[in-house]
């Protein structure tokens, strides 16, 4: 195993006690999956999941000037949103390449953002060192701070009876500070699924209570590893840093452009964006299915009417759709759906086509 | 829980004598590791293969693994069930049935009596005693 000891989230001992199975994720002993990847997928699709998220990162920013400091650090266009809207976005560096991408959350006196686990170090870093010399401060509250996401069709009803918060009335994108089984909230309805639900941020130390309590009042909800959360992600064409998005990828190449706010305030990146627009952008992620069950995984090549053109970036067997899925990072244009692809698998040249993600439509609020 | 008439290998593969072949599927432990299993490469009927060398591999939505060649040797039949375009294709017998209905190849050794250099059902226990 590791030499160095791996983080821990507070939930560490419910997952063995709920039969995880551990492993080692951005530094942390995270459960990848209880009591399998596609009963989990399924569950979450059909009814509810309850997931650990504690090792993201959650950094505020205060003080006077905080959030016009913190639009110029992030792509997208942050006065789109009012007090209690979340936004996603990219953080870049001065070539316009990601640094990561996140969620901003817009309170009415300070700023949440809620950044990968894998970049979270990172990303403080990064922020401290382009801190002005008086007025903003900043925390990184991870280390203090619990966070579970309840996703499904199934979770807005399942959770309602725990909170006296009206939750039919959180918009998608929208939080609010209210209790869940009686401990202090920030009550989100946001996710990675592509299902309906919330993530619900609490102190470190309420997250197993939290935890027992939902599981113990919400019949059918099941405990979900990393491992589904990550085919969820996928089926929706959700990008993940690291695959998708790296830092040589800029979010333009990644078919993040909706993030980018090029005509708005200045913000670090915006120079060289500009410019990659302007020439033209040569690189694009497209999604794609296998015709076969052969399963595509990153790093395989991608081949169109017999060139190269790329190579996948995440892949998988999609649990739903029962065949393997992807997403690739491509030269040139080719987008249409349907258009015949190849993907490499093991030497072997596998029939895919071009599918535009979402792969499978949830229950997702849309706007 | 570990078949006694049956010889193992460090990899996970177990092989049963059946009459001149050798049957080689993967064990229960290896099942339990992957998950369900949704796809499965094997070797076609004919092919040469090497100890030591692979000869397919198994997948579950998360992980591809690697089968290990027990003995050098010819293959001689390969279970049609695991093969996608199989009107019986149903990979996830490797999860249910391991040594049985998810048998995976049967080989016709180059050297018949290889097999008894392979890992005893206690000799296998002990080596996944100490993965666990």
């Amino acid at each position: 195993m590791a030499e160095t000891t791996l983080q821990r989230t507070a939930l560490h001992e419910v997952h063995l006690g709920a039969g995880a199975r551990m492993v080692e994720f951005a530094g942390w002993e995270m459960p990848v999956l209880y009591q399998g990847v596609q009963g989990e997928h399924l569950a979450v699709r059909s009814r509810a999941g309850l997931f650990d998220l504690s090792h993201m990162g959650e950094i505020w920013v205060r003080g006077p000037g905080c959030f016009s400091w913190v639009q110029g650090l992030v792509t997208n266009d942050l006065e789109a949103i009012e007090p209690f809207r979340a936004m996603y976005t990219c953080m870049t560096d001065p070539q316009g390449k990601v640094l990561d991408d996140l969620l901003v959350y817009r309170f009415p006196d300070e700023v949440l953002l809620v950044v990968n686990a894998s970049n979270r170090e990172k990303i403080a870093a990064w922020m401290e060192n382009h801190l002005p010399a008086s007025g903003v401060e900043m925390e990184d509250r991870s280390l203090a701070t619990s966070l579970l996401a309840i996703q499904g069709p199934r979770a807005q009803e399942l959770l309602a009876p725990l909170t006296q918060t009206a939750l039919g009335e959180i918009g998608y994108y929208r939080f609010v500070r209210g209790k869940v089984a009686g401990l202090e909230a920030i009550i989100s309805r946001t996710g990675y699924t592509g299902e309906d639900g919330f993530e619900l941020y609490v102190d470190w130390d309420a997250g197993p209570r939290l935890w027992e309590a939902l599981m113990a009042q919400c019949p059918g909800l099941a405990p979900v590893g990393l491992g589904a959360r990550d085919t969820l992600r996928l089926e929706s064409g959700y990008a993940l840093y690291g695959h998708e998005l790296t830092e040589e990828i800029t979010p333009l190449d990644a078919g993040l452009g909706w993030v980018v706010k090029l005509d708005g305030a200045e913000f670090i990146g915006r120079s060289a964006l500009l410019h990659q627009k302007s020439e033209g952008v040569r690189r694009t992620i497209v999604g794609f299915e296998m015709e076969g069950r052969a399963i595509p995984r990153e790093g395989f090549q991608v081949f169109h009417e017999g060139n190269s053109i790329g190579r996948v970036t995440s892949g998988t067997f999609s649990p739903t759709l029962q065949k393997g899925i992807g997403l690739a990072i491509v030269e040139g244009h080719v987008r249409a759906a349907g258009t015949p692809l190849e993907i490499e698998i093991r030497a072997r040249r596998c029939p895919a086509r071009v599918a535009r993600p979402p792969f499978v439509r949830g229950s997702v609020r849309r706007g | 829980m570990i078949p006694e008439d049956l010889r193992y290998t460090e990899e996970h593969e177990w092989i049963r004598q059946e009459g001149e072949l050798l049957v080689v599927g993967v064990t229960h432990f290896a099942q339990d590791q992957l998950g369900d299993i949704v796809f499965v490469e094997l070797p076609e009927v004919g092919k040469q293969l090497q100890a030591g060398g692979t000869f397919g591999v198994v997948e579950s939505v998360k992980t591809v693994s690697d089968l290990f060649v027990p003995v050098s040797g010819e293959v001689a039949d390969r279970n049609q069930r695991l093969l996608e375009d199989s009107p019986d294709f149903e990979p996830a017998l490797i999860n249910s049935d391991p040594y049985g209905a998810g048998w995976m190849i049967k080989i016709k050794p180059e050297k018949p009596g290889d097999a008894n250099g392979l890992l005893s059902a206690q000799a296998y226990a002990e080596h996944i005693e100490g993965e666990e």
